[in-house]
């Protein structure tokens, strides 16, 4: 197994389906009403290092390091930067003294978990960097999509929306295509990054949806339109928003995701995001028993 | 002092001794030397002229000090650099200039020409007193808001117009801000995938489409700093076909590094304009060897380890160059004829153009009988490994750590005084 989780492209398709496989198990094992704890990470400290605010992530973190019995400990450091504070090298010199197992980190800059990783000694999670890659979100998409349709393996993935500054998105697009998904991204031209490597691009939603398996619906935020990505809300939500006519388009099997927190009305119509197909609930708990995974394959766990 | 240096081959040609005495280049005819210095092997250049330095000095001595900028200066066989004007307080007046100035002549390591801002604080708002600084004891002709764009069209012009006076040049960091807000690298496929805000081509090819344009208009001289992409290339090209009195710049690290050096997210490689394509590479190349791009600077920005050791959306752009420009220049091959070293080509590009540019007569002259004795001596087969702690800069955020460079700088004369002997500064 690999030793830290940085980005999606720090895992090949055997370690992917390892991963997968055992939160699969790992679900199996400590499920049910009153949830188990394991023994498997007794002793070990798992550091939660937050510089943004994410109480879900955080809390998902927490709950998969508790279920293996890890100590956990919650390091908020939000609002640090280089220029009021502590700097990123001086905590991980504090954490490694602390003799961190794993650093959970969740950071506004990209690729601050790769400049981690070279300053402590124990494992690094990307719980979530910038508008780089967030690869247990990625993880738990892929989980949902296998637990619901019984693959990954030939899917028509389509992510719809603000993939530009979406680092779901880029984690998806790097772990669907290790996993051999076909992935095609949608939304306004402004907010698809240019060059991407490894996923189609498409600018017409309705014309995708007939062919897609999975649909993922990206939040989008308010303040892009004031920097001129669309021009308002509306002309979004009737261009790339999914409705419920929208919803009638797609086959029959097919799911739609979002990574949450949703802007119901913008991205997605009340009457989708409540829907049979729609998966939201379900990533969520998902989400834990795959994180639950990723802590025990790094730290060694048995 | 007097010098004899044997054996020398004075731009590649064919070896003969140089006596070096009262500042100038005379015929050995049998006078006895104070030293002898053996050079067999060794190529003679005009000392090399860098139009584009980052000094430091006043405000971030902990990064570099003029009297630590020019002894990396003088190792890497430059006998003149022009200082940029963002220093702290700003070079925007003739006492900042003069303070430049004089501090460069106290270290005596090489001639240290100060660049004034166009703008009071480099604010983009309203002109420094570009006349003032021209008149001063640093006769300043070189003027640059380097590290901010002069973007607003009707200011740039005004600058291009009013320096016609004292024959001064604009030097233009061609930056789009409007394009390039929070941009953290180039913008293209290893930007997107790292998640790090692109700086798009454009941003810089539409500033200097504008800017020659203007230059055209007022019939002003325009100088484009670290040229840095095929686009710009193409720009110049057009420009200097209809006789626009442009000349262009490009740094060591755009000829040799690209922007797939993020992928390590160190941010050593965090430079502005940022690392482009690997094409972006080959055109620069090109255009120096046809002198689209008229000369290499280095754009030496030496960084405190804290603006360099953290994530690379907080790290501070640009990288140190003084001490390895020649060798980087030398292992393009850019500057080749069938395979060999054109040394004459790499006298122009570092030293003839630069030194007419930037206006310093006492440079950019072959060191040949009747020439200030104001020269480099390289050895070119030398090779040498590049380490980041050796170096007479105050900084270390160098890009090139750990690569096999050729040549090296043997020895350094400025106005026939040796600044660096046996490949060691002389102070
Ligand atoms: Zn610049």
């Amino acid at each position: 197994m690999i030793k830290h989780l940085r980005d999606a492209g720090d895992l090949d398709a055997g370690n992917a389906t390892l991963i997968l496989d055992t939160a699969r198990e790992l679900a199996r094992l400590t499920g049910g009403r009153e949830v188990k704890k394991l023994p498997t990470l007794r002793g070990r400290t798992v550091v939660n290092l937050f510089y943004e605010d994410s109480t879900r992530t955080r809390i998902s973190f927490e709950a998969a390091a508790k279920r293996l019995s890890a100590d956990v400990i919650n390091f908020s450091a939000k609002g640090s930067s280089v220029s009021k504070g502590e700097s990123l090298k001086d905590t991980a010199l504090t954490l490694q003294a602390m003799g961190a197992d794993a650093v959970v980190i969740r950071h506004g800059a990209s690729g601050a978990p790769h400049r981690l990783a070279n300053w402590v000694d124990g494992s690094v999670v990307n719980a979530g960097d910038g508008t780089h890659e967030h690869p247990t979100q990625a993880l738990l998409d892929a989980f949902t999509m296998r637990e619901r349709l019984g693959r990954l393996a030939g899917l028509n993935v389509t992510i719809v929306g603000d993939v530009l500054h979406s680092r779901v998105a880029r984690s998806n697009v790097v772990l669907l295509a290790t996993l051999g998904a076909k992935v095609t991204l949608v939304g306004p031209p402004t907010l698809i990054p240019v060059d991407i490597a490894s996923a189609e691009v498409s600018y017409d939603l309705d014309a995708v949806l007939p062919t897609s398996d999975v649909v993922m619906m990206l939040r989008v935020q308010h303040e892009r339109m004031n920097a001129s990505y669309f021009p308002s809300a509306r002309e979004y939500s009737r261009r790339y928003g999914m409705d419920g006519a929208r919803m009638a388009r797609l086959p029959e099997h097919a799911i739609v995701m979002h990574p949450g927190p949703m802007n119901r009305g913008m991205e997605i119509s009340p009457e989708v995001a409540d829907s049979p197909r729609s998966t939201i609930v379900e990533q969520v708990a998902n989400g834990v028993s795959v994180r639950m995974a990723v802590l025990y394959l790094l730290l060694g766990g048995k | 002092m007097a010098y004899l240096i044997t054996n020398v081959s004075v731009l590649g040609a064919e070896p003969r001794d140089l006596y070096i005495d009262g500042g100038v280049i005379a015929e050995h005819k049998g006078e006895e030397p104070d030293h002898i210095i053996d050079g067999t092997g060794l190529v003679a250049l005009p000392g090399l002229v860098d139009l584009h330095t980052h000094l430091r000095e006043p405000g971030r001595e902990d990064a570099e000090t003029v009297e630590t900028g020019s002894r990396a200066a003088a190792l890497g066989g430059y006998t003149a650099v022009c200082a940029m004007a963002n220093t702290s307080p700003v070079a925007d007046t003739a006492g900042v200039v003069e303070q430049v100035w004089r501090l460069g002549r106290e270290a005596g390591l090489v001639d240290v020409q100060p660049i004034g801002a166009v703008t009071v604080g480099l604010a983009g708002e309203r002109l420094a007193e570009l006349g003032a600084m021209a008149d001063s004891a640093a006769t300043v002709r070189i003027f640059s808001d380097d590290g901010h764009c002069v973007a607003d069209p009707r200011l740039m012009r005004r600058a291009l117009e009013y320096v016609k006076a004292f024959d001064g040049v604009i030097a233009q960091h061609a930056e789009e801000p409007r394009l390039t807000e929070g941009a953290q690298m180039h913008e293209g496929e290893v930007a997107t995938r790292l998640g790090l805000t692109g700086w798009p081509a454009v941003a810089e090819e539409a500033i200097i489409a504008r800017d020659v344009l203007l230059a055209e208009h007022v019939g002003s001289r325009l100088h484009v700093c670290h040229l840095s992409t095929a686009g710009s290339v193409e720009v110049v090209r057009q420009a200097k076909a209809r006789g626009v009195r442009v000349t262009a710049e490009v740094t060591p690290h755009h000829l040799v590094l690209t922007h797939e050096r993020a992928e390590s997210y160190d941010p050593v490689f965090k430079v502005n304009p940022p690392l482009r394509t690997p094409d972006d590479v080959k055109a620069l190349r090109a255009a120096l060897a046809e002198g689209i791009i008229d000369i290499v600077a280095t754009d030496h920005a030496p960084h405190a380890v804290e603006d360099k050791e953290c994530e690379w959306a907080y790290a501070r752009p640009g990288m140190v160059g003084l001490e390895t420009a020649l060798s980087v220049v030398l292992s393009t091959g850019s500057l080749e004829k069938d395979g060999e070293i054109d040394w004459d080509l790499v006298a122009e590009r570092m030293s003839r153009t630069p030194a007419r540019i930037a206006g310093l007569t006492d440079h950019g002259h072959d060191p040949l009988p009747g020439a200030p004795a104001t020269f480099t001596l390289v050895d070119p087969a030398a090779t040498r490994t590049v380490d980041p702690v050796e170096t007479a800069s105050r900084s270390k955020n160098n890009p090139y750590a750990g690569m096999s460079l050729p040549g090296r700088i043997v020895a350094t004369f400025l106005r026939g005084e040796p600044t660096v002997l046996d490949g060691k500064a002389t102070k």
